[in-house]
């Protein structure tokens, strides 16, 4: 009632008040959430107990130097002052300096992510391309035999551990069968030869030409994909199914039949047409989730991503480095929300 | 079964009756029909049954273990499960084989059940606690208290949920309970939104406003008349979760971050065969089908549970 009233409301100032006050909102939110990640992720890098002056300086230093880098990375100065200087330089795009690449932490991040978008861009897309007709195929074919095996492999899809799923993989396509190269982006004696325009190897081995160099690095990306792929295609055939058999329960479709139109165009045309909007919703959330997701994953094929980044420097106690790589997939998966989100709102009739 | 019905009809008929006599009735006909319903699911018994045995197993693990798990035997390493054609006849025991300190791994898997049920019941315990606290809280009064408490649920969505566990165990150490505090830190926030979800639309019924007439306060109408209904789809959701929260026990555990060595906990043990995998595939992969099978179980009954608590978005 009153978000009709509103609503109208704006539409007599002018059509485009909705816009910039949804717009405006959405920005709010992105900042919230964004500052209250940021204040975790500070907190959490500050309660670590690991000194950081010591990984700088090492056992030896003497007290002066000790001190000296204590005043230099501001530790003297109490946390919220600390929390505020840290937002500072953040929002001027300076996440530090990581103590274990030596490296600017933004350029770190920058050169490790897509390798993770490389893996997470493949796995999504093999999970939509199987996942959604296979959801469609249960939906249609509900009860049968069809649908059960939909069933059980989104089943097994949601039970299995990745890792495991990972080195057994590793050992059977790799050490046994030698169907597939090992871990790595590509073999060794390739690495660094391509030009770097994507930090995507499949992308610029493409651009440079160079087909063994393309060749390689999908034989090296196409397991860890596959494994990632499988799990986006558990959710996405499970959601799919549950979709269509909502919209195959509909009025509208009994019509259609009733006038004669071929189950292809009532499935096709009519109920998937009609599913259109929240299927993409769920696989920008699929997508998201591999993205942040894909941490274990890259530790056991040793893919130069931002989780096995992120899970090192964690390791190695090298907080500026976890901070920052944070913050960036944080970011990520709150602007594929919001995408989510405002598709929704913009595609959907009734969500207006 | 007509036989049955004929030998005890008292408390068939009374838990099937359609006119109850007191509360107590009521609630017992409701959870005996929900019973009656999950029963015919096949799918979910069998996930109920390996639960069961799950548990009896971890109860009985020092009487069931043929050897202790934490005696090793570095002469008898690596020993390959009994049906191996490659193994030594004359080795005793070892059914599922030996790992890198020669240690049983069958008696080291029975053990580490116990940690999985540690880490999965405390996790069930506190999480969805915490998100029934913060949601009906939000979703009840409303207003800033309301923005301010679904802003924090949104940051904890927005964190990668591996990175934020292995961050917090990093922080506070590793082990057994930072691993599910960790954990749980993660996992409450969804609970928040289901139960918030709920209570809006609770909040303005009838019987809410009745009760309100009759004096209630805030604090009665929450925990009395908000909370129960909010229960079953909680329950629904935490036993679709607990396939996650033993994967995410799990990988925390394969990182080193979880149970630390010598205990049995099932992803350590899968870290420990991966150096070995390619000669000698049994340390890995005998953890590894434990994940999974419980795991597994989990997912099958909370498929069953969805179905009978919650009709309107599973069997339709």
């Amino acid at each position: 009632m009153t978000l009709a009233e509103t609503n109208q409301k704006g539409r007599r100032r002018s059509p485009l008040f909705g816009i910039a006050k949804k717009t405006g909102s959405t920005l709010l939110t992105i900042a919230v959430t964004m500052l209250g990640l940021l204040f975790v992720t500070f907190f959490i890098g500050r309660v670590m107990p690991v000194d950081p002056v010591l990984s700088i300086v090492g056992e030896r230093a003497t007290q002066e130097q000790y001190h000296a880098v204590f005043l230099e990375l501001g530790l003297d100065k109490p946390l919220i002052t600390q929390f505020f200087i840290y937002l500072w330089d953040v929002v001027h795009g300076d996440f530090g300096k990581s103590l274990r690449t030596g490296f600017a932490v933004w350029d770190d991040v920058t050169r490790v992510f897509p390798a993770t978008m490389e893996l997470a861009t493949l796995g999504t897309l093999l999970g939509v391309f199987l996942g959604v007709p296979l959801g469609v195929l249960a939906a249609v074919k509900r009860g049968t035999w069809i649908d059960q095996i939909a069933r059980v492999v989104a089943l097994i899809g949601y039970s299995m551990p990745i890792f495991w799923l990972a080195i057994l993989g590793l050992m059977i396509f790799y050490g046994k069968l030698g169907w597939v190269s090992g871990p790595g982006r590509v073999d060794i004696f390739y690495e660094d030869i391509v030009p770097n325009v994507t930090g995507m190897i499949l992308i610029d081995s493409i651009i440079a030409g160079d087909w063994t160099i393309f060749w390689n690095a999908v034989s090296h990306i196409i397991l860890p994909a596959s494994l990632l792929g499988y799990y986006s295609l558990a959710y996405i055939s499970r959601m799919t199914r549950s979709f269509m058999l909502e919209q195959l329960s509909e009025e509208y479709i009994t019509t259609a039949r009733v006038k004669g139109m071929s189950e292809w165009a009532v499935v096709w045309k009519h109920a998937f047409g009609n599913i259109k909007v929240p299927l993409i919703t769920v696989i920008a959330l699929s997508y998201a989730g591999l993205l942040e997701g894909s941490v274990l994953t890259e530790i056991i094929f040793s893919w130069p991503g931002i989780g096995k980044y992120i899970t090192i420097s964690l390791l190695s106690a090298d907080m500026n480095a976890v901070m920052g790589g944070t913050v960036v997939v944080g970011l990520v998966f709150v602007l594929l929300n919001i995408f989510a989100e405002l598709l929704y709102k913009f595609f959907d009739p009734r969500a207006k | 079964m007509s036989l049955s019905d004929l030998q005890k009809p008292g408390l068939r008929a009374w838990l099937l009756t359609d006119t109850p006599t007191s509360r107590r009735h009521a609630r017992a006909a409701s959870l005996y029909q929900a019973w009656l319903s999950l029963k015919g699911n096949h799918m979910a018994m069998i996930g109920l049954g390996i639960l069961v045995f799950l548990v009896i197993v971890a109860a009985l693990a020092s009487v069931l273990a043929p050897a202790d798990p934490f005696i090793q035997d570095l002469g008898l390493r690596l020993t390959p499960p009994i049906w191996q054609a490659d193994r030594d006849p004359a080795i005793p025991g070892f059914i599922l084989g030996s790992d890198s300190l020669g240690r049983d791994i069958l008696s080291r898997l029975l053990y580490g059940s116990r940690i999985t049920l540690y880490i999965v019941t405390l996790v069930a315990l506190m999480a969805p606690i915490v998100g029934l606290l913060v949601g009906t809280i939000a979703g009840y009064t409303g207003g800033w208290l309301d923005i301010i408490l679904m802003r924090i649920t949104d940051i904890f969505l927005a964190f990668p949920r591996l990175i934020l566990a292995l961050a917090f165990v990093a922080t506070l150490g590793a082990g057994i309970e930072n691993a599910v505090l960790a954990i749980s830190l993660t996992a409450w926030p969804p609970y928040a939104r289901i139960a918030r979800a709920e209570t809006l639309t609770i909040r303005n019924s009838d019987y809410i406003h009745a009760v309100r007439l009759q004096g209630a306060g805030a604090m009665r109408i929450i925990t009395k008349h908000i909370w129960p209904l909010c229960i079953s789809s909680l329950v629904v959701r935490v036993t679709l979760d607990m396939a996650g929260i033993i994967l995410a026990a799990a990988g925390l555990g394969f990182l080193g971050l979880g149970a630390q060595p010598p205990s049995p906990e099932w992803g350590a043990m899968i870290s420990e065969g991966r150096r070995f995998i390619l000669d000698h595939w049994w340390v890995a992969t005998m953890p590894g089908l434990a994940i999974f099978t419980v795991s597994l179980a989990f997912n099958l009954l909370g498929d069953g549970l969805r179905d009978v608590l919650d009709p309107k978005d599973g069997s339709q």
